[in-house]
């Protein structure tokens, strides 16, 4: 059976409860759902954020996270797969992105939504504007981000 | 061809798109970068670090020493900040 992959760029807010029960309404293969919610902070670094605004490359950015949607299928047993990534300007306490994996079992929804999260965040062609007290500016790249995204890398 | 600009890199150069066609002596990546860094005092402070540059063929992650023979749409950007 082809896994279900839903891959949404928007503007819009989404809700989380709504996500998973369209990936798991009429299906009884599913054991396991994992959702992760990526929300924007109202701090960063000890100094207050107003917003977000999240710049994209509309057409590559669909397909970067489709690539590795696919990847994820193929490295782990998952029967179904949603990414909602926003952009826009988004302010703190407001969704920013969602990965919602399923699976028969626990490990590989986990495993599979880390994956694309690691990914989502170093591969994905967006960037985050800030908008702080004493300005704004383009947010810089976590060495920890790039840490956690290597660890799946395929010897 | 068609070279895209984001976050930055077109802050700096200004514009988020332009239509190009670089001499044939420009081969890579690496080598549009620096005929570009010559274009003006905008696209030079873009690309003034260029390791730090991330560039994409056709929507597809290349490294600077990707071939650009034949590309229709390359892009230039920061290293990405998502999620």
């Amino acid at each position: 059976m082809t896994v279900p992959i839903t891959i949404r760029l928007q503007e819009a807010d989404f809700d989380l409860a709504h996500e998973v029960a369209a990936l798991s309404r009429g299906r009884t293969d599913i054991g396991a759902v994992v959702t992760f919610s990526g929300i924007c902070r109202g701090d960063e670094d000890g100094e207050a954020i107003a917003a977000l605004t999240l710049e994209h490359y509309p057409g590559m950015a669909e397909a970067e996270i489709a690539r590795h949607a696919e990847e994820a299928v193929s490295r782990w047993p998952l029967t179904g797969i949603t990414v909602i990534h926003r952009y826009g300007r988004i302010v703190p306490g407001e969704n920013i992105v969602l990965v919602v994996t399923a699976s028969s079992h626990r490990e590989a929804a986990f495993q599979g939504a880390e994956f694309l999260m690691d990914y989502l965040k170093t591969k994905a062609p967006f960037w985050k504007r800030e908008e702080g007290a004493s300005g704004s500016g383009w947010v810089d790249v976590h060495d920890r981000d790039d840490t956690a995204a290597a660890r799946w890398a395929k010897p | 061809m068609k070279v895209l600009y984001f976050a930055w890199v077109r802050e700096r150069i200004g514009k988020a798109e332009e239509a190009l066609d670089p001499p044939a002596a420009v081969a890579t990546v690496a080598d549009l970068i620096a005929w570009l860094s010559q274009r003006g005092e905008e696209y030079a402070y873009a690309f003034e670090k260029p390791k730090v540059i991330r560039a994409a063929i056709d929507r597809m992650h290349v490294n600077q020493d990707t071939a650009i023979a034949g590309a229709r749409e390359i892009a230039f950007f920061p290293p990405m900040t998502g999620g």
